[in-house]
């Protein structure tokens, strides 16, 4: 008799349960087609800038915007698989690439922040003060001093691959060089903890200064130029993507209230901006 | 050490202001582990009895390959889920990658054979004799069943903490398929490592003890039922 009435409550329970799981899914909701798939670098959702973008934009149109943070290379794969509708990228390069091999169309630039290299305040390879990025490496190469890379095939990443180039250095295979394939924020505390010299987008460094042990020690030299696009997934060529939505995010993204937004943001935080507007400009005229 | 207990008094007052973000995280964690422990407990159980229960050719394949399942890497299943149900994937048209759904899919394929593990094992370890007794008492098979999985309720119950353990704290699957996205998507482990990498330790380590207390919550629930009455 009390296993009985005891199995009536486990069933009771049992239903209970369900209903509450089944009626709580029916709220994940999202307003269907109208999803707009963002991939993103790491750095823009790091800062904390789409955060303020994005519901803007989704209570402006109405559409809904899946974020998917992930290096620029992989932004870009999404891209080439038709797996994303949008992007917001900074690897000029690869982006080049990507525009004329069809898969993208209307890319158009949004905003910059530079690179800057950072390192212990202790500065072993004493590269504070030059001017050259490329020099500031070739003295950390010669001090076999410690340097952390993304090796995530991020835009960052790519950024350092054309700086060692510049230097005339093959880093990998040396004691000295280490890659953790994770986000910048990851990268910044891996080399805060060890002392090392990284390259950063200012925008994340100066978000996280406050838990870092690490100082700026190289800025301000044009090949440390951060350029952001936005580009639209080409519509033609992947029928499921949202090209309306795709065009629509990208519109925002270099409309004149938006880039005003771009600009003053982050001053409140830190002082200083972390990106700079740019839409409508050339490439060639910035940082100048 | 100091971070620590920053993060401990950021939990409480998280939890103490009713955080409406970090509550609906939180919710969202419950909703979706839930819904794929229950999943999971349909297809574990069943499954699990019915290969407990009969003999045939390769039941130790069988019964091996349930095992080895229980320790399924969940970034493998989120890899395989996300190839599946992408827009080039064969269950593409269902359009449901990033979304809350294919995380609950995600998490039932993992804690599927936890749960099918433990009740095998379960239903196996009640006394074979047991079975005879009940059908010589003229239940029907369905009937011998039913009192089969009652008698094993005990580790029944366990396997449910298992799973619902394995699939609340899972970060690897949740961020592949989920893509943490703001307010839909973004669970307590999506967060936390979200938190981490943006160099906000003390909001992750709250994230972190919140998620702890969800399932010790969860857990403390469970083990309420299951200790109720003592099978004699």
């Amino acid at each position: 008799m009390k296993i009985f009435k005891s199995s009536k409550r486990f069933i009771l329970l049992a239903v209970v349960a369900s209903l509450v799981v089944l009626g709580a899914t029916g709220a994940f909701a999202a307003p269907k087609q109208k999803n707009i798939i963002l991939a993103t670098t790491t750095s823009t959702q790091d800062s904390g800038l789409l955060d303020v973008l994005i519901p803007l934009f989704e209570k402006e149109t109405g559409y809904f915007v899946k974020t998917i943070a992930v290096g620029s290379g992989q932004a870009m794969k999404m891209g080439e698989k038709g797996e994303a509708d949008v992007m917001l990228v900074h690897s000029p390069d690869a982006e080049k690439k990507f525009v004329e091999a069809g898969y993208g169309i209307n890319r158009r630039l949004v905003m910059h922040n530079d690179f800057i290299i950072v390192g212990p305040p202790s500065d072993p390879a004493a590269i504070k003060g030059i001017k050259s990025s490329s020099d500031a490496l070739k003295k950390i190469a010669a001090a076999n001093a410690l340097f952390i890379s993304r090796g995530d095939n991020s835009g960052t990443h790519a950024k350092e691959k054309t700086l060692w180039k510049k230097a005339n250095i093959n880093p990998s295979g040396q004691k000295w060089f280490q890659e953790t394939g994770l986000g910048m924020g990851q990268t910044l505390n891996v080399a805060s903890e060890k002392k090392a010299y990284t390259l950063s987008d200012r925008g994340t460094y100066l978000a996280m200064r406050k838990n870092l042990g690490l100082e700026i020690l190289n800025e301000g030299d044009a090949a440390l130029l951060n350029i952001y696009h936005v580009i639209e997934v080409n519509g033609a060529k992947w029928p499921k993507a949202n090209a309306p939505g795709a065009k629509a995010f990208a519109d925002f993204m270099v409309s004149k209230k938006t880039q005003t937004i771009i600009k003053t943001f982050g001053v409140d935080k830190y002082g200083s901006p972390l990106f700079f507007p740019d839409a409508g400009k050339k490439v060639e005229d910035l940082g100048k | 050490m100091e971070l620590i207990v920053q993060g401990i008094v950021k939990a409480f007052q998280l939890l103490i202001s009713l955080d409406p973000e970090v509550l609906g995280v939180t919710w969202l964690s419950l909703k979706i582990s839930g819904t794929a422990t229950f999943i999971s407990l349909f297809f574990g159980v069943s499954v699990g009895t019915v290969v407990a229960l009969n003999n045939f050719p390769g039941k130790r394949l069988v019964i091996s390959i349930i095992n080895t399942g229980m320790g399924l890497p969940p970034v493998v299943v989120g890899l395989f889920v996300t190839i599946m149900i992408w827009r080039s994937g064969p269950f593409g048209f269902l359009e449901i990658l990033y979304t809350p759904y294919a995380m609950i899919i995600a998490q039932a394929i993992i804690a599927t054979p936890i749960v099918m593990g433990i009740s095998l094992a379960s239903i196996q370890n009640l006394p074979p004799n047991l079975r005879l007794q009940i059908l010589s008492l003229g239940a029907s098979r369905m009937q011998m069943v039913w009192v089969l999985i009652k008698e094993s309720r005990l580790p029944l119950l366990a396997a449910v903490m298992a799973g619902f353990g394995g699939v609340i704290s899972e970060v690897g699957a949740s961020i592949m398929v989920g893509g943490n996205i703001k307010g839909y998507s973004r669970v307590l482990t999506t967060a936390t490592v979200m938190e981490t990498g943006k160099g906000n330790f003390d909001i992750a380590i709250a994230l972190g003890i919140i998620l702890l207390l969800l399932a010790f919550l969860v857990n403390l629930l469970l083990t309420h039922v299951q200790q109720r009455q003592h099978p004699r």
